[in-house]
């Protein structure tokens, strides 16, 4: 029997009704909602391709059921910035050239802006401690690292 | 070169200022007064690569469109064809798009394999570029009347040298309309079709725009969420479908009970022989149905030998073929006269795992089969042949296929995209609707084809001067396309196995040109029987830099082993061997800005520490790019963790088209190729691959990666620009290895160099 349920995603409120109230987070977006982003990219949690924000924390939407966050403030992606107003991370990846195919960088991003949300100047090891569970297999992991950095550097005013 | 119309434009200035040249169209036409009012056909020629138009197109803006042949695997190869077209042609780099693997638009060049995009595909759109520049230049002679030699062209503005207010765009020439001109063509597609015309393309010395570092252009849609990838397709009445695969390999459906669906709204069943399938219309709702879905599987015995005697198994296996791809001199004969003088004859034995393309994203396909015609939108590295296979899948007409290539999770190889566009075709044409299939992880991980499991036996001799005389390699194991790797068969993917397609394997290992000269030298490679022959998860197919991994992982390491017995330097010894100036230069330069000093055997000192040190280098040569490997590693004696801690990177592949591109890819597969050195290596147990999710199949993750990696690249202008996909990718594993061993004292040949192995190796001495 379906149910209906109201989601807020991106700042706008989404009305939706699904029968399955066990139905992944990752689904609604993708499926119900049209989304392009987040990513399937094991069903598991285990490789963040599907990290969006649930109130600010980097959630990943393929283990997060519906039912589950009801009132919560969802946020993806695209969400974050956009090309007229990127957030710092997103312009860093652009100069860091910090993506191959690209598949992964859900769970970089989304993890790294809440990151530099908690801690502004992350050390090397920090950055690598908040990322490590998120998988990319073209192998961008330094550059990722990079990105970071200087998304911090960008956001703490030492480089435009 | 003062005018203001030959410097960079933006779009409105460029328009703009072609709207001013309409006043020089009315000059008189030339001598003969035949030139036509405009030039090229309002008709497009026939679609066939003997046709320029069907390679790039100049639109009413002066806008030029590729038509490419390859794919890019998300190696920025975009960027790498735009700026040798911008150089032919003489249009700004941000005039130039390309577009690739749409069977009905772009011409079959082969798709995504052996990193020849550059090598091959923009060696091929370099030629007909440079046609396209020679007929525009004819075309502004006639119209400026002005012989060709007096023109010349910035920006896709043609202008007399010696007046440039008489000038004409690109445009005005042509724009919107077809050149409808011949090239020569030999007759064939794929990788082997060639293209030739009449004009000379412009000598590296002229190059203002290749070689210029230019960053890539798609990372900003994807970082705000707007690139759209294959998963991304969504048809009006699209349903989503998943496959049902057995626990057993081998094993096929005997039973189907659909009644196993009623509280999952809307899902059916697809059961065609041993095909099987569901769809439904909420992509939640068909992986609910994959699992809930009730099947009795026939009894299946695949006999898989216990992991731990993969390798034995190998061993002991009935060769199908042997090929040898060196024999020179009489290698028995030297060995043997070498026992018989008691000369040191060395021999070596390495070990290769199965290993998985487990792509971060599971494979994703589009199918929509109607009843005149099939449209496929899918990542295959191979597009053109998927439409092949397709056909005869459905059969169909090729002609009444289409294959769309979309942007999917990095692949590297015949990866599981392959099977999954298949299986969307199938499910498609059951159903009569649109069908999208996203692959399970476990789909991703324990069903895609494999890198093949190998081992290598490598021996050599030396002579009375400590010069070695004899070296015999041969490799042994699974080969590389038990299941051929091009999709042009029905046969080759998991659909076409499941309903009964004859199986064509062909034996095929090959092993990487070797770089060393010695007297008696024998090369070879041996397959083996496939352990399940159809629909297996360990099925064999063509993974990134296919033989080399393996073979180098041999062969450079037994190259250290020889210098030890040599009592040679690493470096020292492979200079002794090696026979290229090329190899010689990018070995001396990247060791030297590696920081290598000569020294023989391992590093002293490390033997009494938790965390030894130790340095390590490979080389290697293949298709016109050198590599020359160095890595410094940490071993840690109690866990066996092996951490490199830089890499210093070599790389010489002629003309570099694009150095920040290079070094980016470079960066990647460095990483990527240790990913698969340290950790990757497919489980098994008697009746399934048990590696299926990223716990099972651990790949590298932030703790493994260098603190940094420099780069070496030399540039050879004179020379091709070959290919730069791959080839550090392939010798990585024995640099780390060889500095294991420097660090250690102790040899490991088997990879991955895991932890556990690592320990237990050290346990043993």
């Amino acid at each position: 029997m379906a149910k209906s349920y109201s989601i807020s995603v991106d700042e706008v409120n989404r009305t939706l009704e699904v029968d399955d109230p066990n139905m992944p987070l990752l689904y609604v977006l993708r499926d119900e909602l049209g989304m392009n982003n987040p990513r399937f990219g094991c069903g598991l949690g285990q490789c963040g391709a599907c990290t969006v924000h649930i109130d600010g924390q980097p959630t990943r939407s393929c283990v997060t059921p519906l039912s589950a966050i009801s009132s919560s403030k969802i946020t993806t992606l695209a969400g974050i910035g956009s090309a007229n107003a990127p957030h710092p991370l997103q312009s860093a990846w652009i100069v860091e050239e910090a993506s191959q195919c690209g598949y992964c960088l859900n769970g970089f991003l989304m993890t790294g802006v809440a990151l530099l949300k908690s801690s502004p100047s992350p050390t090397e090891m920090e950055i690598k401690t908040a990322v490590e569970n998120i998988k990319c297999r073209c192998g961008t992991h330094l550059a990722v690292v990079r990105a970071i950095k200087r998304a911090s550097q960008m956001m703490v005013g030492d480089v435009k | 070169m003062s005018d203001a119309l030959t410097t960079r434009h933006t779009r409105r200035a460029f328009i703009s200022g072609a709207g001013a040249l309409v006043i020089s169209l009315s000059t008189p036409a030339s001598s003969s007064g035949q030139a036509p009012l405009t030039d090229g056909a309002m008709k497009r020629p026939s679609f066939t690569p003997s046709q320029l138009d069907s390679w790039l197109s100049i639109d009413e803006a002066g806008d030029v469109t590729c038509f490419f042949g390859k794919i890019d695997v998300a190696q920025g190869l975009d960027v790498a064809v735009r700026l040798i077209v911008a150089e032919e042609l003489d249009v700004a780099f941000e005039r130039i798009r390309v577009l690739m693997g749409n069977s009905a638009t772009t011409i079959n060049h082969g798709g995504a394999t052996s990193d020849s995009g550059v090598r091959e595909g923009g060696a091929l759109m370099r030629i007909t570029a440079a046609e396209a520049r020679m007929l525009l230049l004819e075309m502004a002679s006639r119209k400026l009347n002005s012989p060709v030699s007096s023109l010349r062209v910035s920006n896709g503005v043609v202008t007399v040298a010696a007046d440039p207010s008489r000038a004409i765009s690109y445009a005005e020439l042509i724009g919107g309309r077809y050149f409808n001109a011949q090239l020569h063509w030999n007759k064939k597609f794929g990788r082997d079709l060639e293209v030739s015309g009449t004009a000379k393309p412009k000598p590296p010395s002229e190059y203002k725009i290749v070689g210029t570092p230019t960053v890539r252009t798609d990372i900003s849609p994807k970082v705000m969420g707007k690139f759209e990838y294959v998963s991304d397709v969504r048809l009006p009445g699209m349903l989503h479908g998943r496959m049902v695969r057995p626990s057993i390999a081998g094993a096929v459906p005997v039973n189907v009970d659909e009644s196993s669906l009623k509280e999952i709204a809307g899902a059916r069943v697809v059961w065609i022989k041993n095909f099987l399938g569901v769809v439904a219309e909420k992509e939640w709702d068909a992986v609910r149905a994959a699992e809930a879905l009730k099947v009795t599987w026939s009894d299946s015995n695949p006999g898989f030998p216990p992991q731990e005697k993969l390798h034995d198994h190998i061993r002991s296996s009935k060769v199908v073929k042997r090929e040898y791809t060196s024999n020179v001199g009489s290698v028995e004969a030297a060995i043997k006269e070498a026992q018989a003088q008691k000369l040191r004859v060395v021999e070596a034995e390495y070990e290769w795992p199965f290993q998985s393309h487990a792509s971060l994203g599971p494979a994703c396909a589009v199918a929509n089969a109607t009843k005149d015609h099939v449209t496929i939108y899918t990542a295959s590295q191979k597009p053109y042949d998927a439409r092949i296979g397709i056909a005869e899948l459905l059969g169909r007409e090729m002609r009444d296929v289409t294959t769309i290539w979309i942007a999917g999770s990095g692949s590297y190889g015949r990866n599981d995209a392959g099977d999954c566009s298949a299986d969307a075709a199938v499910l498609s044409n059951a159903v009569g609707k649109p069908v999208r299939v996203q692959y399970s992880r476990a789909e991703a991980t324990a069903w895609d084809p494999k890198g093949s499991a190998s081992i290598q036996r490598v021996r050599a001799a030396f002579d009375e001067s400590g010069k070695v005389v004899a070296y015999d390699f041969m490799t042994k194991g699974f080969s590389l396309r038990d299941m051929p790797p091009w999709e042009r068969k029905a046969a080759n993917t998991l659909a076409g196995h499941l309903l009964g397609f004859k199986l064509e394997p062909i034996q095929a290992f090959g092993i990487p040109n070797d770089s060393y000269r010695f007297q008696h030298k024998r090369i070879g490679w041996e397959t083996i029987p496939p352990l399940l022959d159809r629909a297996s998860p360990l099925r064999t197919a063509h993974l990134r830099a296919t033989a080399s991994p393996m073979c180098h992982f041999a062969s450079e390491q037994f190259t250290d082993e020889l210098a030890l017995v040599a009592q040679s330097d690493p470096v020292r010894f492979r200079l002794q061997y090696l026979t290229d100036p090329r190899d010689h230069e990018l070995l001396k330069q990247t060791a030297e800005k590696f920081g290598w000093d000569d020294r023989i055997g391992p590093n002293p000192g490390q033997g009494g520490r938790e965390l030894m040190r130790g340095r390590g280098v490979a080389v290697a040569q293949k298709e016109g790019t050198c590599v020359a490997v160095f890595v410094e590693v940490e071993v840690s004696k109690s866990t066996g963790r092996v951490r490199p801690v830089r890499y210093t990177v070599g790389h010489d592949c002629g003309l570099i088209i694009n150095p920040r591109g290079l070094q980016q890819v470079l960066e990647c597969q460095t990483v990527w190729a240790t990913s698969r050195a340290l950790c990757e290596e497919v489980t098994f147990d008697a009746n399934m691959v048990t590696s299926r999710d990223w716990t099972t199949y651990p790949t590298i993750d932030m703790n493994l990666v260098p603190e940094k990696i420099d780069f070496v690249l030399i540039n050879r202008p004179e020379l091709p620009a070959a290919g730069a996909g791959e080839h550090a990718a392939r010798v990585v594993a024995a640099a780390l290895a060889n500095a294991v061993f420097d660090a250690t004292a102790v040899r490991i040949r088997s990879a991955p160099l895991s932890p556990e192995r690592v320990k237990t190796a050290l346990g043993r001495v």
